[in-house]
């Protein structure tokens, strides 16, 4: 069996098993409970892996995430234990909420087994300079930076008040906002020994515009956020980081958890691959129009993505992201996204924020 | 000339192939092959190289005057002449002549080769009369004073510091004439930071490697093609900046001090009442101002007003233009340039249109010329010349510009005639009255005033129309030295 194969087993096992934890009666959620009584029939056990959960749920409407009650998503086994409350990034309005409890920590665990010590050293301090507020990634650095025997200090970037300043043309005021930023963060790297940065790509550049990140001590980047072309990666590692400070992308959020890339290399022109933390969460580039259907290896499309948590079931959320869809690698023996973007940002730009 | 040549970005000289690129097609072959590649800055290294403006522009400064000047001159006939590198040595390079250069900037511009070479030899004629220039933006100043910075400007002591470390400009690509406006930057011993328009690297490029060769520091170029963001970064982030663009891109800096605004010029002829019963004598004048350049410059016409005789000024101007009509773009006889977007000729077109649908507007080529304004012709989209008599200035067609020989003709009682110019970078004033003269003499609002008949579009380079480099650049101080100092 190739390892492609082997992958599609596990996940088509990982599927019936977290299917049947949020369909069981004792462990379920209100909300797929309800979804399979209006089934009727064993609902769980008609699916049996990932094309059935794709024959069998269209596309998850983000909307309810803002409307319906936690309670309504809080699976029975966790029913004894309070929540997280996590939020969505830079939308205004009422946001998307999901409830957690150990996910983050899970999904930043295996993340961390990607990191060397080399350039995130344990027992150092980590800064992250970018949205925390009600966000996951708040909680999930923290941890991460715990995880590795680390301590992080945090600087806050409000990214909702950045696209209302961008929105009511402010930009002016959404510069001075970001300067506010990278003032503090230099306050920290200054008068503390930060050796790990996580922050989003225009931060790292505007901080590499006030000091050299390498002499400053730093020997290690993980940066995600916004979108990165390959020439914005090249110019980070090349210019801002001096090819002296380990960079390494992430594609997440609070719904999914976090993806790596695959390693940045000058010779693949520094484009960005990333790869879901499958099983516990897939990723599949489709077509923008039919939305059940994948497009080919090398083409582009909308990413959707299925989170498979005890935590949280959510099946086939188109967002508001495109990308490549790209082959499997012997690391990751399942379809990675590449050049991610704003969903239409090849026909239009899109506020991407200052941030 | 390499196949498809790759246009690097230029960071003070050194060459930069970068990931993100634009092809480049021309404009009379839908889906060929591309013309260029051009490599795109993205901000972050516009803003990263300026930290270096500095260190780029004491190596200019410390370079006398003259020979800065003896370089430009020197490179005037480079420029003309000779094969200078295109492509990035990264991509195989490659390099160009005039004749190339001319047949790639009339592929993308959309400019036949004759507009081509007219643009070329007045871009030309400002490096060759640099010496000229100078004094008349010096206003006759010895050029040594840039040198040590004081001196005398007759017997007046005076003292000059520079006001930046590079010049920024944000460019077209319409009118490639608009490059001499920068050129003299360099003998004023600023660097320049350049951002192309889109479809017209050409003529940047070609001019900075002819300084270049002439002897001029590389590190006094930067060339950026880039996107909106980075030529906000271009205008932020140099001292002193051109931004050559239409009224909406340039309206977020009208009141910027540091960045000069090169918008739509709005350049009228008037006429006054002594003069405007002989106007048949000066139908020619009207010509050249509307139709000069294809149109394209904001020093062409785009109103002309008279006290009387419109009906008649209007007729006869229409019937001269629709001469003007789409030619093969190589030969000698095109006086018309395309467009190198035809959506943006489509949008022109339904424009007017649109305006003539309002009471009160007639165009007066439309029943001369046969057919709709939006021709095409080679596999490429021209709007043809267009004369709209309109019946008063109130009208929406009357005081609009556009890039191809477009203008209204409106009647305006002379006692209204100040009144009625507002701003214009060029009024050609066809009339003896001393009375109008003196009041057209005052005026805050006319960036060149022509007496007599004289096109628009006739440009003495030793007067500048549109701000003055040097005062631009520079900032006259006080300085006082104790006699007994010395």
């Amino acid at each position: 069996m190739s390892s492609i194969e082997a992958a599609c087993e596990a996940l088509d096992a990982h599927v019936r098993e977290i299917v049947q934890w949020h369909m069981s009666p004792e462990t379920g959620t209100p909300v797929w409970l309800d979804w399979a009584s209006e089934r009727g029939g064993d609902a769980a056990g008609s699916i049996g892996g990932f094309a059935d959960l794709v024959e069998c749920f269209g596309n998850f409407d983000g909307e309810r995430l803002r409307t319906e009650s936690h309670e309504y998503w809080r699976p029975r086994a966790f029913a004894d234990r309070p929540f997280n409350i996590f939020e969505t990034g830079g939308t205004t309005g009422m946001p998307k909420q999901r409830i957690g409890w150990d996910d983050y920590k899970e999904d930043y665990e295996a993340f961390s087994a990607t990191l060397s010590d080399a350039s995130f050293p344990p027992g150092g301090y980590w800064l992250m300079i970018g949205p925390t507020g009600p966000r996951r990634l708040r909680l999930a650095i923290e941890h991460l930076a715990n995880f590795r025997g680390s301590s992080c200090y945090f600087v806050d970037l409000d990214p909702r008040w950045v696209k209302k300043l961008l929105r009511a043309g402010q930009g002016d005021q959404a510069k001075a906002y970001m300067e506010h930023v990278i003032d503090q963060a230099l306050s920290i790297i200054k008068h503390r020994d930060v050796d790990v940065l996580f922050t989003t790509p225009r931060l790292l550049e505007k901080l590499g515009e006030h000091i050299s990140i390498p002499d400053a001590g730093i020997k290690g980047v993980f940066c995600g956020g916004t979108e990165m072309s390959p020439q914005t990666v090249r110019f980070l590692i090349e210019e801002v980081l001096e090819e002296e400070v380990a960079f390494h992308p992430t594609y997440g959020n609070t719904l999914m958890g976090l993806a790596a890339s695959r390693p940045l290399s000058k010779e693949d022109g520094y484009a960005i691959t990333y790869y879901a933390p499958q099983p516990r969460a897939v990723l599949r580039v489709t077509n923008p129009k039919r939305p059940d259907e994948l497009v080919n290896h090398g083409e582009w499309g909308r990413v959707e993505l299925t989170t498979l948590t005890r935590e949280f079931f959510m099946p086939r959320f188109l967002e508001r992201d495109e990308a490549r869809r790209c082959e499997p690698t012997a690391d990751h023996p399942w379809d990675g996204v590449g050049e991610v973007r704003p969903f239409g940002a090849s026909e239009h730009k899109i506020i991407e924020g200052v941030y | 000339m390499a196949e498809v040549p790759h246009i690097p970005v230029l960071r003070g000289g050194r060459e930069y192939v970068s990931l993100d690129t634009i092809e480049l097609f021309s404009h009379r072959e839908s889906g060929g092959t591309p013309v260029a590649t051009v490599s795109q800055a993205n901000a972050g290294i516009i803003r990263r190289d300026m930290k270096k403006a500095a260190r780029r522009a004491s190596l200019l400064r410390e370079r006398p005057v003259a020979e800065l000047v003896e370089a430009c001159q020197r490179a005037a006939s480079i420029f003309m002449e000779e094969e200078l590198p295109l492509g990035a040595a990264e991509t195989g390079g490659g390099s160009q002549g005039p004749a190339d250069y001319v047949e790639s900037l009339s592929a993308t511009s959309g400019l036949p080769h004759t507009l081509c070479r007219a643009n070329m030899l007045k871009v030309a004629s400002v490096m060759e009369n640099m010496p000229r220039i100078l004094k008349g933006l010096m206003r006759g100043m010895e050029l040594d004073v840039l040198d040590g910075g004081t001196g005398k400007h007759g017997d007046v002591p005076v003292w000059y510091t520079p006001n930046a470390d590079a010049l920024g400009a944000v460019l077209p690509s319409n009118s490639p004439g608009v490059h001499s406006l920068w050129v003299p930057a360099i003998a004023l011993k600023t660097p320049v930071v350049l951002k192309p328009g889109r479809e017209e690297p050409w003529t940047a490029l070609r001019i900075a490697r002819a300084l270049m060769a002439a002897g001029i520091p590389e590190e006094a170029f930067s060339l950026y093609p880039t996107d909106h963001e980075g030529g906000a970064t271009v205008l932020e982030s140099c001292g002193r900046s051109l931004l050559f663009g239409d009224a909406r891109t340039t309206a977020p800096y009208v009141n910027n001090a540091a960045i000069e605004v090169h918008g739509p010029g709005r350049s009228k002829v008037i006429f006054g009442a002594d003069e405007i019963a002989n106007w048949e004598e000066y139908l020619e004048v009207l010509v050249t101002s509307v139709a000069g350049n294809s149109g394209r410059s904001c020093i062409n016409a785009s109103t002309i007003l008279v006290p009387s005789h419109a009906d008649e000024i209007a007729a006869a101007l229409a019937e001269r233009l629709v001469e003007i009509e789409p030619a093969q773009h190589t030969g000698d006889d095109a006086r018309l340039a395309a467009f190198a977007n035809p959506a943006l000729a489509e949008m022109m077109d339904a424009g007017i249109t649109a305006g003539l649908e309002q009471a009160g507007a007639v165009d007066l080529t439309a029943g001369l010329r046969g057919g709709g304004r939006l021709r095409q012709f080679e596999g490429a989209s021209y709007l043809l010349p267009t004369v709209i008599r309109c019946e008063s200035l109130d009208h929406a067609l009357a005081r609009t510009e556009y890039m191809f020989p477009f203008t209204s003709v409106v009647e305006v009682p002379i006692d209204g005639m100040l009144e009625a110019l507002g701003e214009s970078l060029v009024v050609s004033a066809i009339t003896r009255d001393p009375e109008l003269v003196s009041q057209l003499g005052r005026s805050s609002q006319i960036h060149r005033l022509n007496i007599g008949p004289i096109p628009t579009t006739q440009v003495e380079w030793d007067q500048p129309h549109e701000g003055n480099l040097f005062e631009f650049l520079y900032t006259r101080r006080a300085l006082q030295r104790a006699s007994s100092w010395n």
